[in-house]
């Protein structure tokens, strides 16, 4: 398997350092989280309209770039790395791989447009946030049942965690259809008989809502899943969003342990600086190692999934990614916590928004050792 | 249920399967899956037949240039052999030495003379290597070394006296390249020579030492007066630590990463063998194989990451922790080999398959020592791949 990077997809990655570097980043998060919304507004118009990033995982024939699995695992890392707060992830890495690979072509032509473009935010409402989607993908519809009603459908039931669930103009809601099925519904944030309750988050960068369905009416043209796709679309799509995850989740310990290292340089006692101790020296370098496998694994399994070849061996190759990256994470936040010492435990410092986002993130989409027993399933069967 | 294979060149890969399959049989077959770390002294006189016959099939040395008489291949093609090699359960290669270490280390420094007296029989199969590097006073600190190196001025020849430790095979090779200090009262890097010397001479006496799991692949070797010929000095007087570290750089990996195929094979058994006591019903378990599995993938591509750095002037992040991230890998993979057995992996029982676990979860607590402890690694690691402030140096 080649790993090399192309030219064009080493122009994207150094454009998102550019301008992640210049525009994202703790300081710009703390902003973020003091603003209502929880995002930098002008941000995510610099990256939907500007960047054009949003249209990166669209199909061409609905105004995107379809660049791949690939290309946005190199994008989600420095996402990551930069604590990006942003409806990026809930719209691009989330709604727009369910719309693309279990969607009907007129849903695709409804929505997916807006999305490349920038226009539209949306979000996906799993019944569980942190659960898992195999053997039966129908597992993430179980919150929401679709009642038939006349032309259309009643939609009750409730989703405790939606990511940018408060901001989101398009909510794409699986739900089971009663009479069989499980269907993926549009849902606006206006309809009757929706609540949405904005959760405080510990983890600012992420803001999640709570989102009660009460007989919610909506018409047919809001079933937007095709029947035939559906089941293995919605696990193909929150494969690639756990794999979009994972690369965020290693730009988060690349980061934290960036911060770590120059805190660590310039930080004296004994009359040197405590980057020279031993002790620190090989914990910083068990991080190395650590994230450089778990960025292997990422990037082995984009390239995988990226072929589109074998999606079943592409689902276990990002269980690995996500268990590696999960944990690689984790540790590399709860180390910047101990080097920083003391200021390391303060809200001044920034290590505590590496830690939090760490594990809020490990949380969301299976964590790793729902991972690790999707792997045991296939590679130990009992 | 492991490794799906990069696509290099499949063409190739099913000759060498071919070739393995048709040649690893008949009085090669108790070779297979044998001579392996931790198992280097099993069979030694079939092996050095075995070296032979991949000589005659030209599967020796396939990475030299072919003025040296290899095959020049590229080095994923090289991989592709080193794969298919360990799956097919071909024995530890006893010439890798040889073909991996000093062959490359001559072509580089070495004089015509070397090259020609030295470089075919490798080629060949017919002699074999040892390294003399690692001193009882001098492991991961190499440059505190000091057997001393004299010339004798009436013959040129260089008087070896000393002690090297940690000597892989050389009870079972024919030569051994020495590093030794060959200036009277020079320390560190400074003052060293590197010589080639047959280990069957008079001044040189070979002790096995008894490892944890009972072999014998490693030895004491003693040198009282031992004798380097004149023209068997590599590089000039003095110039052993640059010679030295060269021929460290040499190999750069390339049959390790074959080795992840025995990785996938180890991990497969340790299943087989859940599977038939039961304790693969147990989660604990079954997560550990899980984690065992996800680090195999993660390593392989961790290798072709490697694979397209070859040929940059830096080791990138990603080759400086592959030795820490796999040597530690395989150590957990033991230990989860040894929980499986359960009791029965203290009871020595016979079974091949058994044993090999035992060997497995034994060995493999050299892994993190050999090849530059883990603890040096990580100096490593941070100091060039982090940019960390450099250990404190005690006085020589």
């Amino acid at each position: 398997m080649n790993l090399d990077l192309t030219s064009e997809q080493e122009m994207i990655r150094e454009a998102a350092v550019g301008f992640l570097t210049e525009r994202a980043g703790p300081a710009a998060l703390r902003r973020a989280a003091e603003a209502g919304s929880g995002y930098d507004r002008a941000l995510w118009d610099a990256i939907g309209r500007e960047l054009g990033w949003c249209a990166l995982a669209v199909p061409e024939e609905y105004g995107g770039m379809a660049m791949g699995a690939f290309d946005m695992a190199l994008l989600a890392e420095r996402m990551g790395q930069a604590l990006l707060a942003s409806p990026f992830f809930a719209t691009v890495c989330l709604a727009a791989p369910l719309l693309v690979h279990a969607g009907t072509a007129g849903a695709k032509e409804t929505y997916l447009p807006a999305i490349a473009a920038g226009e539209l935010e949306a979000t996906v409402g799993l019944s569980a946030l942190g659960g898992v989607w195999w053997p039966d993908a129908g597992a993430v519809a179980a919150g929401v049942t679709a009642r038939p009603d006349g032309a259309g459908f009643r939609l009750d039931g409730r989703l405790p965690h939606v990511p940018d669930g408060a901001t989101a103009g398009l909510i794409l809601v699986p739900a089971r259809i009663e009479g069989g099925g499980i269907g993926v519904f549009a849902v606006t944030p206006a309809a009757s008989g929706l609540t949405v309750r904005p959760l405080k988050t510990i983890d600012v960068s992420r803001p999640l809502a709570d989102i009660r369905l009460d007989g919610v009416a909506v018409g047919a043209e809001a079933l937007v899943s095709d029947p035939a796709l559906v089941a293995a679309g919605l696990a193909r799509a929150l494969d690639e969003a756990a794999l979009a995850l994972a690369a965020e989740q290693v730009g988060v310990a690349q980061g934290a342990l960036d911060g770590t290292l120059a805190y660590i340089a310039e930080r004296v006692q004994f009359g040197r600086a405590i980057a020279s101790f031993q002790a620190i020296k090989h914990r910083c370098a068990e991080l190395m190692v650590r994230i450089e496998v778990a960025r292997s694994a990422v990037m082995g399994a984009a390239r995988l999934a990226a072929s589109g070849e074998d999606p079943q061996a592409a689902a276990l190759e990002i269980s690995a990614a996500r268990a590696l990256a999960t944990d690689a994470a984790f540790l590399a936040a709860q180390e910047a916590i101990q080097l920083h010492g003391g200021v390391g435990f303060t809200w001044e410092y920034d290590p505590h928004l590496y830690f939090k986002r760490a594990q809020a993130s490990g949380a969301w989409l299976g964590g790793a050792d729902d991972h690790l027993d999707r792997i045991a399933a296939v590679v130990c069967p009992a | 249920m492991t490794a799906n294979d990069t696509t290099m060149d499949a063409g190739f890969r099913r000759e060498v399967a071919g070739w393995l399959n048709e040649h690893l049989t008949g009085r090669f077959e108790p070779l297979r899956f044998r001579g392996g770390p931790g198992d280097g002294d099993a069979f030694p006189d079939l092996r050095k037949e075995w070296e032979r016959e991949l000589a005659v099939g030209r599967w020796s040395c396939i990475g030299w240039p072919e003025e040296y008489g290899g095959r020049g291949l590229p080095v994923p093609l090289q991989i592709a052999f080193h794969e298919e090699y360990a799956r097919a359960g071909g024995p530890g290669r006893l010439g890798h030495i040889g073909e991996g270490l000093i062959g490359p280390t001559l072509m580089a420094f070495g004089t015509e003379r070397q090259k020609q007296r030295y470089l075919p029989p490798i080629v060949a199969g017919r002699e074999f290597w040892a390294q003399g590097y690692s001193e009882p006073g001098a492991g991961s600190d190499l440059a505190g070394l000091k057997t001393r190196a004299r010339r004798d001025p009436s013959t040129g020849q260089w008087r070896v006296t000393g002690q090297k430790v940690w000597t892989s095979l050389a009870h079972v090779s024919d030569w051994i390249f020495v590093l030794a200090r060959s200036e009277e009262g020079s320390v560190g890097r400074e003052g060293l020579s590197f010589l080639l010397m047959p280990l069957h001479q008079p001044g040189i006496e070979i002790r096995p030492i008894r490892q944890i799991n009972g072999g014998e692949e490693f030895n004491e070797v003693f040198f009282e007066g031992a004798v380097a010929e004149a023209e068997d000095i590599v590089g000039k007087p003095g110039d052993g630590w640059a010679v030295a570290m060269a021929l460290l750089g040499f190999e750069r990996g390339i049959s390790t990463l074959g080795q992840q195929m025995t990785f996938a094979h180890e991990l497969d058994l340790v299943v087989e063998i859940a599977r038939e006591n039961g304790s693969l019903r147990q989660p604990a378990i079954r997560r550990r194989i899980a984690q065992s599995w996800a680090g195999l993938r993660a390593m392989r591509y961790n290798a072709a990451r490697m694979l397209s750095g070859f040929g940059k002037a830096d080791l990138a992040r990603e080759a400086l922790g592959y030795k820490y991230y796999w040597s530690h890998w395989h150590r957990d993979l033991g230990k989860l080999a040894a929980d499986v057995l359960g009791v029965e992996a203290d009871v020595v029982t016979g079974d091949p398959r058994r044993e090999r676990l035992q060997q497995l979860f034994l060995f493999s607590r050299a892994d993190t020592i050999y090849g530059g402890t883990s603890e040096i690694q990580l100096n490593i690691i941070a100091e060039r791949g982090l940019g960390m402030p450099k250990e404190p140096r005690g006085k020589a």
